[in-house]
């Protein structure tokens, strides 16, 4: 390394420039800025609709496009886009027919995941077994991401997020009491089939960055948190975002002087948060 | 093919694994907690790596790991049935512990640290010893032996806590004893077919179950017998076709059986005659 490395001192001022002398890191940063604003936006709804499950069925259905494309050797980010594509119309395809049968939907919803998981590990092994690029795929590589990576990441994000502010007011409705919604003539169906395509692009891009296993972490906890803050969606969604922002650039932060990955400091801090606010929220939730 | 020791291994493990899967399935597709038996599955990941880092035996990880959240999550829930967004929050932490393990396992032991995380996500069924494979049957076999015993005011109080509760059964104890059988499942068929497939024997065989009929019992058998049959048939598959994992093919028939489920049940919509 050209330039020395000293360690976390006590004057924030050089700590900060540290941390921003390395392109990988200016890049990691700018990255993670990305992903974390699209993932608290995309995040909040996916909590307030309770896909959870659903979400998480997504960002691993990443892992099998990747380790597909780079079998077929096609462009992985290719890879990624279309399996979580496929994956959001398989995903309303099983819970649309099965209306009102909420455990056997769940089912169905499992049993997409683990088959796009052995599918996954198929391609891995007649690949040829690159256990490292393994590893990534499931991890992550956020301090490999080079500058036209962030610049589409960018140009995703804004679709993503444009999208979303779109569909967003008729959404919310239709989250909140689906019944009302159809009843009062939103296109319920259409509305969730279009909330799953934008939480796969979002899951997609993202998983690009912190690997097809982390990243429900940063759709999760920062909206979980914010909803146990408050109920109203304005406020609400601007504290998703501002949490998962906050999360990632501490997490990052953290990693960079520490021995740890980041997807560890990441989850770290965002769970601590969470449960902070479940302990301070309980006097009030009863 | 049974003249191969590792596939008798194989097989003795699988089905006993495979009817423990199949039986706690089913009461966790009825219950709705499929989501808290995937998070279940990835902390698993996180146990066994864990042990594997800190240099001691890999069961042992799995099993403290497993038990001690779902007794967790079962203590955050209603009624010991947790929200989704608790497990996920929970969920997304744990894997953020199983990448730390994995980092410091994969520094500490130079090389074979990425075998032993894709044999804890993927399975290793093929490569279990003797004696591995009487011991995972055994756990097994007590597992699925403990489900039965309590199967009835279970299905009870899976059906209609309110009513269960009235006329006097523990509900609360109940699932939290169903967690923890959950729990040791979970960790036992980490070891048959990896952490990240084991939802498919939970999820795959119920679900398909539950579509074919909804006669409790029926059912119950019906899915450990679609999973037994997944997991002889993915077995043979695997022996077979060269390249193809057996975690693979076991998911891959289960899966299967679900869409020929799904399939044999579909009728076309009908069209409501607008008024």
């Amino acid at each position: 390394m050209s330039t020395e490395f000293a360690g976390l001192s006590w004057n924030p001022v050089s700590d900060l420039e540290q941390l921003t002398a390395y392109p990988f890191m200016v890049q990691a940063l700018e990255a993670g800025t990305i992903v974390a604003a699209m993932a608290g936006a995309i995040g909040w709804f996916m909590v307030l609709r309770r896909q959870a499950f659903a979400g998480h069925t997504l960002s691993v259905i990443a892992f099998p496009g990747a380790a597909g494309a780079t079998l077929a050797g096609i462009p992985v980010a290719l890879g990624y886009y279309g399996a979580c594509g496929l994956g959001a119309l398989a995903l309303s395809l099983v819970s649309r027919g099965e209306r009102g049968r909420i455990s056997t939907e769940s089912a169905a919803i499992g049993t997409v995941q683990a088959f796009a998981l052995g599918l996954g590990f198929l391609f891995v092994s007649v690949y040829g077994g690159q256990l490292i690029g393994l590893q990534s795929l499931l991890f992550g590589t956020f301090l490999g991401i080079t500058a036209s990576q962030v610049e589409t990441l960018l140009w995703i994000a804004l679709a993503t997020l444009a999208a979303l502010a779109l569909v967003g007011r008729p959404l919310l409705f239709a989250s909140v009491d689906a019944e009302v919604a159809r009843a009062s003539g939103v296109p319920t169906a259409v509305l969730s089939l279009s909330f799953l395509l934008l939480l796969a692009l979002a899951v997609a891009a993202t998983a690009q960055i912190t690997g097809a296993l982390l990243v429900f972490a940063l759709l999760v906890t920062p909206a979980a948190t914010a909803q146990r803050l408050t109920a109203r969606p304005g406020p609400g969604l601007a504290l998703s975002v501002g949490l998962a922002l906050a999360v990632t650039w501490l997490g990052l932060s953290i990693a960079y002087f520490s021995p740890y990955p980041v997807g560890f400091w990441v989850t770290s801090v965002s769970f601590g948060l969470y449960v902070l606010v479940r302990l301070a929220t309980r006097r009030e939730a009863r | 093919m049974l003249a191969h020791e590792f596939m008798r291994n194989a097989y003795l493990a699988g089905t006993f694994v495979a009817l423990a899967c199949g039986l706690v399935g089913y009461f966790v597709v009825l219950r709705g907690q499929v989501f808290a038996g995937d998070a279940l599955s990835h902390v698993a990941f996180t146990g066994a790596l864990a042990a594997a880092a800190a240099g001691i035996d890999v069961r042992l990880g799995l099993f403290v790991a497993t038990i001690a959240v779902a007794l967790g999550l079962g203590g955050l829930g209603e009624r010991a049935r947790p929200d989704d967004v608790t497990i996920g929050s929970v969920f997304a932490w744990v894997l953020g512990l199983g990448v730390l393990f994995l980092s410091i396992f994969v520094n500490g032991s130079s090389g074979s640290g990425g075998t032993t995380a894709v044999r804890v996500l993927f399975g290793s069924i093929l490569g279990l010893s003797g004696g591995e494979a009487w011991l995972a049957a055994a756990i097994a076999l007590a597992a699925a032996l403990a489900l039965v015993a309590i199967a009835r005011p279970l299905l009870f109080s899976s059906l209609d806590p309110e009513v269960a509760r009235g006329i006097g059964l523990p509900v609360r104890a109940l699932g939290l004893g169903f967690l923890a059988i959950l729990a040791v499942v979970a960790a036992e068929a980490t070891q048959a077919v990896g952490a990240l497939l084991l939802l498919g024997l939970l999820a795959a065989p119920a679900g398909a179950a539950r579509l074919l009929t909804a006669r409790p019992w029926l059912g119950l058998g019906l899915s450990a017998a679609i999973a037994v049959g997944s997991t002889w048939l993915g077995l043979a598959l695997s022996y077979e076709i060269p390249n193809l994992p057996a975690g693979t093919a076991v998911i891959g028939v289960a899966a299967a059986s679900f869409a020929l489920a799904a399939l044999g049940r579909w009728r076309p919509p009908v069209r409501r005659v607008a008024a």
